[in-house]
């Protein structure tokens, strides 16, 4: 995929955005970018906004301030389709695969923006339409070969295991043919082969398919293990972004999870 | 092409296609010819459609097929699109006043007089029509209810589940409301309007005996032009059969290219998941409208062939009970499903009807003697005090016990209750079971 006009820029950049819901702040100034090719991601305590800081770029959200730039050109008050139309995939922390259409249509809806055929073509069938949906189905096929669901093809995905409907999800959102992809907890819920197998995948369409990654996880071990850099949040704020062992190493960072070193005067401020 | 392997598929093509067995296409081919051959009246197949709805068993069942042309038209909205319509009557209404002002017989000078130069006048008002052929008035039904649709769409697109099934309704009641104001186009509502007949005629009609080059609507010979025969005599049920058999088969291969197509898994996309849908680059708001314009075209088809089966129709057909029908097709045959929008419209457009003609038979039966005539006489009463049971058979019979036709309401409620709560994939769903055991049988999966 191209990425003229910003040839060693960031592919990503979000710059001081705030998402408030009426009182509520859910991002309160977060500002960060993603290079390409690399494996960035966000993580924080319930709650933080992490999900919020995803539902922003796709622009399911609007946040009221700050400004997200991708490749160069600002996204904000764009409509969700026309984001995805520019590259940007994503998945979602519960799952929302279309329950009732089998995995191969799942995965051919992800084709819906490369291919071009109308309604009318489509009811017609025969010719541009059907050439169309065979050479798509192959692109299919390539991407249910690369996750290893073959097995499942033709199941309504409502009816799959959880572990395998999360792979159907990351292969809809491959099929797009995106040049950044927003991972919301990927390996939520999964015992620790799922998570290595997932862990594979998502290191292989990094160095196989080339694809920026933004990863909202929880499992600590696998965050560290495959990310190039980490945004910290919470509470809707930034506290600390770098590579993984400087963020392991963060005050505020182990404050957040752990909470405060219970000192002589925090414990005071609190009454005891 | 593995003849003897039907799960053997060894190309995308023959994944993707509409009967992808060979059995499916054999079964469906044999159906089919046995059906022509049973409307054309030969003896052996006509047997079985005549003993359950009667001799004159094509007239409901034309009418079906009529009914299944809109009903593939609400299950390209409510089944694959996931938006809830009770309008449907409305768009048929649309298209059938499209197909009566366009194909109408307008000649004799005083058609499509103002409404407001003509009140008081009415009876001596020759009703507004221009008198076009066939090939003219149907595909312009359905283009103009697309029209309509796509005209109402900003409201609807906005709305969903029970907030649009009331702005739907509301469609309705503008529908009538606009029928019972504009009585020189639509009729009025006692005795409405004809509508044009089924005539292929290359352009207006220019004198009374007609020109049309082929008739459907007529009794009379086909084919008399062969050298050295008479051709086969037909009945306009007859003919009409095969129009309308060739509109529904039509509608069907074009609703499941849709299904099976870009467009459709859009459709089935914001259904399941309207967010995610978005995401994926699917424009919410402009599917919406397609599948409200696509639906709404079937709809005015649909409507204008069924003004055109019943021939005298007012504004009160475009009711909400028509529409009601369409949802109680979908959620008895399978929203969703093709093949079961057509097994519902089956179901609930005959199965009242041989539901009529079994209690009429069996008032007879419950004369005699037997085991059928006791049950037959225990479930029927003519309504005087000394003979209990169930069912009504005389007409004036009010209150309980109840006539058939209104049995027939209180069935189909229940049947949409059990349907909702035990097999929300309808008749479709029930097919599916009995197929999967048979596949796998003698073993269980």
């Amino acid at each position: 995929m191209s990425n003229q006009g910003t040839i060693g820029g960031p592919l990503l950049e979000v710059e001081d955005i705030t998402l408030r819901f009426g009182g509520v702040t859910a991002i309160d100034g977060v500002s960060f970018h993603v290079n390409p090719g690399e494996l960035f991601a966000i993580i924080g305590p319930n709650g933080a906004g992490k999900t919020s800081v995803f539902n922003s770029i796709s622009q399911v959200y609007r946040p009221q301030e700050g400004d997200i730039r991708y490749k160069g050109e600002s996204i904000m008050g764009k409509r969700p389709d026309a984001v995805a139309r520019l590259g940007i995939a994503r998945t979602f922390q519960n799952i929302a695969l279309f329950g009732q259409m089998t995995v191969i249509d799942n995965i051919l809806t992800g084709r819906h923006i490369q291919m071009h055929e109308s309604w009318f073509a489509g009811m017609k069938w025969f010719g541009a339409a059907k050439k169309e949906e065979m050479a798509n189905r192959a692109r299919v096929e390539d991407i249910i070969d690369f996750l290893e669901i073959q097995a499942w093809r033709k199941y309504p995905v409502a009816l799959l295991p959880y572990g395998i409907q999360k792979r159907v999800e990351l292969g809809r959102a491959l099929a797009m043919d995106p040049d950044l992809l927003l991972l919301d907890e990927p390996v939520a819920g999964m015992n620790l082969e799922e998570t290595e197998d997932m862990a594979r995948f998502i290191l292989d369409i990094r160095s196989e398919l080339g694809i920026s990654m933004i990863l909202v996880e929880h499992d600590m071990g696998l965050v560290m293990d495959i990310a190039d850099r980490i945004l910290v949040v919470d509470f809707g704020k930034p506290i600390g972004t770098g590579y993984p062992d400087e963020v392991q190493a963060n005050p505020d960072v182990i404050a957040a999870y752990l909470g405060e070193d219970f000192s002589a005067d925090a414990g005071s401020a609190a009454g005891f | 092409m593995a003849f003897g392997r039907p799960l053997l598929r060894t190309s995308y093509a023959e994944d993707a296609a509409i009967l992808p067995t060979w059995s499916q296409r054999g079964a469906l081919g044999v159906a089919g010819f046995a059906l022509a051959l049973a409307a054309l009246g030969v003896p052996f197949f006509e047997a079985i459609p005549a003993f359950l709805l009667g001799g004159t068993w094509l007239t409901p069942f034309n009418t079906m097929l009529v009914f299944a042309v809109a009903a593939l038209g609400i299950n390209i909205l409510v089944g694959v699109t996931g938006q809830v319509s009770l309008g449907h009557s409305f768009f048929m209404g649309v298209g059938a006043y499209a197909a009566v002002l366009l194909g109408g017989d307008g000649r004799g000078g005083a058609a499509c007089i103002p409404f407001h130069e003509q009140l008081g006048l009415l009876e001596n008002t020759t009703r507004c029509g221009l008198g076009l052929p066939i090939w003219i008035w149907l595909p312009a039904s359905g283009i103009a209810a697309a029209l309509v649709g796509i005209l109402v769409s900003p409201a609807a697109v906005r709305v969903r589940g029970l907030y649009l099934a009331i702005v739907t309704v509301g469609l309705v009641f503008i529908g009538r409301h606009l029928g019972n104001m504009l009585p020189e186009y639509a009729g009025d509502a006692e005795s409405g309007r004809r509508w044009p007949p089924l005539e292929f005629r290359w352009w207006r009609r220019t004198d009374d005996s007609g020109d049309a080059f082929i008739t459907f609507d007529e009794k009379g010979a086909w084919f008399s032009w062969i050298p050295g025969t008479d051709g086969i005599t037909l009945s306009d049920d007859q003919k009409a059969f095969f129009f309308y058999l060739f509109v529904v088969i039509v509608a069907t291969v074009l609703a499941k290219n849709l299904m099976r197509s870009r467009t459709g898994r859009a459709l089935q996309a914001i259904r399941d998941r309207d967010v995610a849908a978005e995401v994926m680059g699917v424009p919410e708001r402009e599917y919406k409208r397609l599948g409200f314009a696509l639906s709404s075209a079937y709809a005015g088809v649909g409507g204008a062939l069924l003004a055109v089966n019943l021939a005298r129709v007012g504004p009160p057909e475009w009711s909400l009970f028509l529409a009601v029908d369409f949802i109680a097709i979908l959620l008895i045959g399978g929203a969703g499903t093709i093949a079961g929008t057509l097994m519902g419209t089956f179901f609930v457009r005959l199965l009242p009807k041989m539901v009529e003609r079994f209690t009429e038979k069996n008032a007879d039966l419950a004369e005699g003697d037997g085991p059928v005539s006791t049950i037959a006489s225990l479930l029927l009463t003519d309504g005087s005090r000394s003979d209990f049971g169930p069912i009504a058979t005389s007409a004036q019979a009010t209150g309980w016990p109840l006539p058939v036709a209104l049995w027939n309401f209180v069935i189909f409620g229940v049947l949409i209750v059990v349907f909702l709560i035990a097999e929300p994939l309808g008749l479709f769903g029930i097919w599916l079971r009995i197929r999967n055991y048979w596949k796998g049988w003698p073993f269980s999966y």
